[in-house]
């Protein structure tokens, strides 16, 4: 299958296979009008299958929602079609308005205005915690904020 | 300048040298009658409280300074709306420092990130309640005469009960603990307070929902209400709220220089009749409250004697 090399944009590479579509929703890539290839169940010399997502416009994404998702992705930075930048990803120390506490008690279910933190409290175990109560993130329906 | 909002904050060295100055004002508490003169604490309780805001008042009022505050939400702006935030930065052009209880668990962190001046967290929700530990800190220092080597049994609530969180976080610090949790199913210690203070800790703990398989083996006993304010379900609280009492026939198993502490207010846990227990040491808690607040606020107010 060939899809189009692209001249100017991004392009995620080694994502795990099965999260191509999650991460186009999580960066509402659906919104943009340029053409946006995800490409799922590629082969990958290092992982076996991978899935990788060509954005053929020069772009802001969210590192901090990528890195949270899959750390182990690559986002190659493409200029006159040719990669200029490699960034490799990690776990991010504060998640900021990517997550919603759901803890009924915590002071950011009632205060609209205060800006939805978690930060992160086990690097081996990928736990985030929500700054003001410290809820586990893991218990949290992830979700974006809008 | 410097807040206290988890009692984490404070190192060892710092936690000593409050219980020291503590104890220093209990010997000689005329040497620090003046030395908060034309300072001003707010206490700002967003729920219902005796002793912690009391406690606070107290203090201030023996080191010299002033009290200004409310005592209930519904007397404050907060009854129209007002944020958190937004509070802080106001109270902070009236008061050089502040105490704050709110039922939203966080709210004094939220607080203390707009206050100009220092913020102590005197109880967020079910989640952190500094000040109270540093009063069981000091108590057990003045029980038992040290801080380490030792059994802790820690009775009822221990889900929501924030006292709890806060006291195991500190005494995971000091060595020769062990820990015994004494609770329902449904109100054992959260995960994450055990996997943070205990497990990473190294602290050898057990968990039993029967009190006096394990009464016998501890040196402390740290009791705690049912807390009805907590239950989303009434019927889930009237289930759970006589899990455990205390009475003179179970303490007869007990040691004898055991040490029974409770934050306060009880119920029915603890019956009246264990007051005159010379092992019951629940209202030199709530004395050694007083002391202890009197250190932190001239600590956070960087005074000296």
């Amino acid at each position: 299958m060939n899809v189009d090399s692209i001249k100017n944009g991004l392009v995620l590479d080694h994502i795990k296979a099965g999260r191509g579509m999650q991460i186009y929703h999580y960066l509402n890539l659906g919104e943009l009008t340029c053409p946006v290839a995800v490409i799922t169940n590629v082969q990958s010399k290092t992982s076996g299958t991978k899935d990788i997502i060509k954005i053929d416009a020069d772009i802001d994404v969210d590192l901090d929602i990528l890195g949270y998702i899959d750390p182990g992705i690559t986002v190659n930075v493409i200029r006159d079609s040719k990669v200029v930048e490699k960034k490799h990803l990690e776990l991010p120390e504060k998640l900021s308005d990517i997550l919603r506490c759901k803890n009924p008690r915590c002071i950011s279910s009632t205060e609209q205005d205060l800006p939805q933190i978690f930060t992160l409290a086990d690097r081996k175990k990928r736990v985030y915690r929500c700054l003001y109560c410290e809820a586990n993130a893991a218990d949290i329906v992830k979700q974006t904020r809008n | 300048m410097r807040s206290l909002i988890d009692i984490k904050e404070l190192s060892v060295a710092e936690i000593e040298a409050l219980l020291d100055r503590a104890d220093d004002i209990i010997a000689n508490p005329k040497k620090y009658a003046e030395v908060c003169r034309g300072k001003k604490l707010a206490t700002l309780f967003f729920e219902p409280s005796t002793r912690t805001r009391l406690s606070f008042e107290a203090a201030m009022y023996e080191l010299g300074g002033n009290v200004l505050g409310f005592s209930e939400a519904q007397s404050s702006s907060a009854a129209k709306g007002e944020s958190v935030a937004d509070t802080a930065k106001t109270v902070s052009c009236y008061a050089d420092i502040i105490a704050m209880r709110h039922p939203k668990e966080g709210a004094p962190l939220v607080a203390a990130m707009n206050a100009s001046v220092p913020v102590i967290n005197a109880g967020d929700g079910g989640h952190n309640h500094p000040t109270q530990t540093l009063t069981d800190l000091l108590t057990i220092r003045r029980e038992k005469g040290k801080l380490s080597d030792f059994t802790i049994g820690f009775c009822g609530d221990l889900k929501f009960g924030r006292t709890v969180h806060s006291l195991i976080a500190a005494l995971s610090r000091y060595t020769g603990i062990k820990v015994v949790l004494i609770s329902p199913d449904e109100l054992r210690v959260p995960d994450y307070v055990k996997k943070d203070n205990l497990d990473d800790c190294g602290i050898p703990y057990t968990e039993t929902t029967d009190l006096m398989s394990v009464l016998g083996e501890l040196d402390i006993l740290y009791m705690t209400r049912v807390q009805k304010e907590r239950f989303f379900s009434e019927e889930e609280y009237l289930r759970l709220k006589d899990s455990y009492i205390l009475t003179p026939e179970k303490l007869r198993s007990a040691k004898d220089d055991l040490c029974i502490m409770h934050p306060l207010p009880r119920v029915n846990e603890i019956p009246v009749a264990v007051d005159s227990d010379p092992r019951a040491c629940y209202f030199k808690q709530v004395l050694n409250g007083k002391f202890v607040r009197m250190a932190l606020i001239m600590m956070l107010l960087e005074v000296e004697a």
